[in-house]
């Protein structure tokens, strides 16, 4: 599965992760109070700067990711107008694609593997109430690798459908999917026992033993 | 441990699955998706804390910037939305709909389930969506309330479908229901 990650390398590449993530709950933080729409339209042009500074290529990927909101920014403008909040409505609508437009950014310049570290780092105090720290990284490796799986599942049982029945398809066809989602379920569980598992209690591998 | 992980992990691959499958666009750019019938499948069929945790998980990978939600979307400017109560609802909705499926023990389980998918995932979500809606793009409770509920059927109809399915998989695989056994 792709990330939304953007390729195109630009200055903001190069910036820590953990700074950026810092600079978007600032940024979020100065947008709260702000209420004159022309301060929120210059939030705005200040961030479509940073997308431009990056580039003409990277500016237009970043558009593209902004049009489905746009469409619920438009109807959220007219509800404004139609309450007879203009002004309101301005504000609303270029806070929303500032701050978004923002941690967009974050998003798009940088790597997979450096949010999840900071995931994991965020999730580090978990373990006094009993999350082997391994646990969560191995709980989203199995979800990035199972969700094609379900996907190519899904689109099999459709096709089986197709080939037996005139009628459409129906959500009859989630029963047997979920029950492969159960069934491997129980695969990995036993397949991850029977190498040692993750919890560090049990200690089979001496890895684990040296950790607790 | 094991089995808790695997479960968790693959009913939010399921969940980030049926984001994809079948989709169908709306002018408004939120698609309608089966994406909520596996935040309530995940709360009726794993219980209240496993079904909480399964979306948990897919909302954190989805913030983290992993394209798996409704139209591929995904990324932290989700959390800025103004729909973005209707998401980090999830684990609240999963927990609710589990939780009455394992108070309820006695009762039918197509019915159980499907007033559960109902009160979790529509009345709860909802309700986290209009706080959403509200935080995020100032909009009246009110009228937020009021325009959501044009979605409200379909979360209806899913939320009968994931009745049914619980009850099928509980008749294929007796005591396969986390939520009504007690480990």
């Amino acid at each position: 599965m792709l990330s939304l990650t953007v390729e195109t390398k630009s200055w903001m590449h190069r910036w820590p992760v953990e700074t950026k993530l810092l600079l978007v709950c600032l940024f979020s933080l100065l947008m709260v109070p702000v209420n004159d729409w022309r301060l929120a339209l210059f939030g705005l042009i200040a961030v479509a700067l940073l997308y431009a500074s990056a580039g003409w290529a990277f500016a237009k990927i970043g558009l593209v990711r902004l049009r489905p909101l746009s469409y619920l920014v438009a109807l959220l403008f007219l509800y404004f107008v139609l309450t007879a909040r203009l002004e309101e409505g301005l504000l609303v609508s270029f806070k929303l694609f500032a701050t978004i437009g923002f941690a967009n950014l974050v998003t798009m310049t940088s790597r997979l593997d450096d949010l999840m570290a900071v995931v994991e780092w965020l999730a580090k105090p978990l373990r006094f109430f009993g999350l082997p720290p391994r646990a969560l990284s191995f709980a989203m490796g199995l979800v990035v690798r199972f969700t094609p799986l379900f996907l190519q599942k899904s689109e099999l049982l459709h096709q089986a459908w197709r080939a037996r029945s005139p009628k459409k398809s129906s959500a009859r066809l989630l029963v047997p999917l979920a029950l492969n989602v159960l069934d491997d379920a129980d695969h990995v569980a036993e397949a991850l026992r029977a190498r040692g598992g993750i919890g560090s209690h049990k200690g089979a591998q001496p890895t684990n033993k040296n950790k607790s | 441990m094991e089995r808790q992980v695997a479960y968790i992990a693959l009913f939010a691959a399921l969940i980030a699955a049926l984001g994809f499958v079948p989709p169908i666009p709306t002018p408004i750019g939120v698609p309608i998706t089966a994406q909520t019938l596996g935040v309530m499948l995940a709360g009726t069929i794993l219980g209240s804390k496993r079904g909480a945790l399964a979306s948990l998980l897919i909302v954190v990978i989805a913030l983290a910037g992993l394209p798996v939600l409704s139209g591929g979307r995904g990324g932290l400017g989700v959390l800025f939305g103004p729909t973005a109560g209707f998401l980090v609802g999830w684990p609240l909705a999963s927990y609710v709909t589990g939780l009455i499926v394992e108070k309820s023990r006695a009762g039918n389980l197509f019915l159980v389930s499907s007033l559960a998918a109902i009160i979790g995932c529509v009345i709860v979500l909802y309700a986290c969506g209009v706080v959403g809606l509200k935080v995020n793009a100032n909009v009246d409770m009110m009228h937020g309330l009021k325009g959501s509920l044009i979605y409200v059927p379909g979360d209806i109809v899913k939320a009968i479908v994931a009745g049914f399915v619980t009850q099928q998989i509980a008749k294929a695989r007796p005591g396969i229901l986390l939520s009504r056994t007690s480990s």
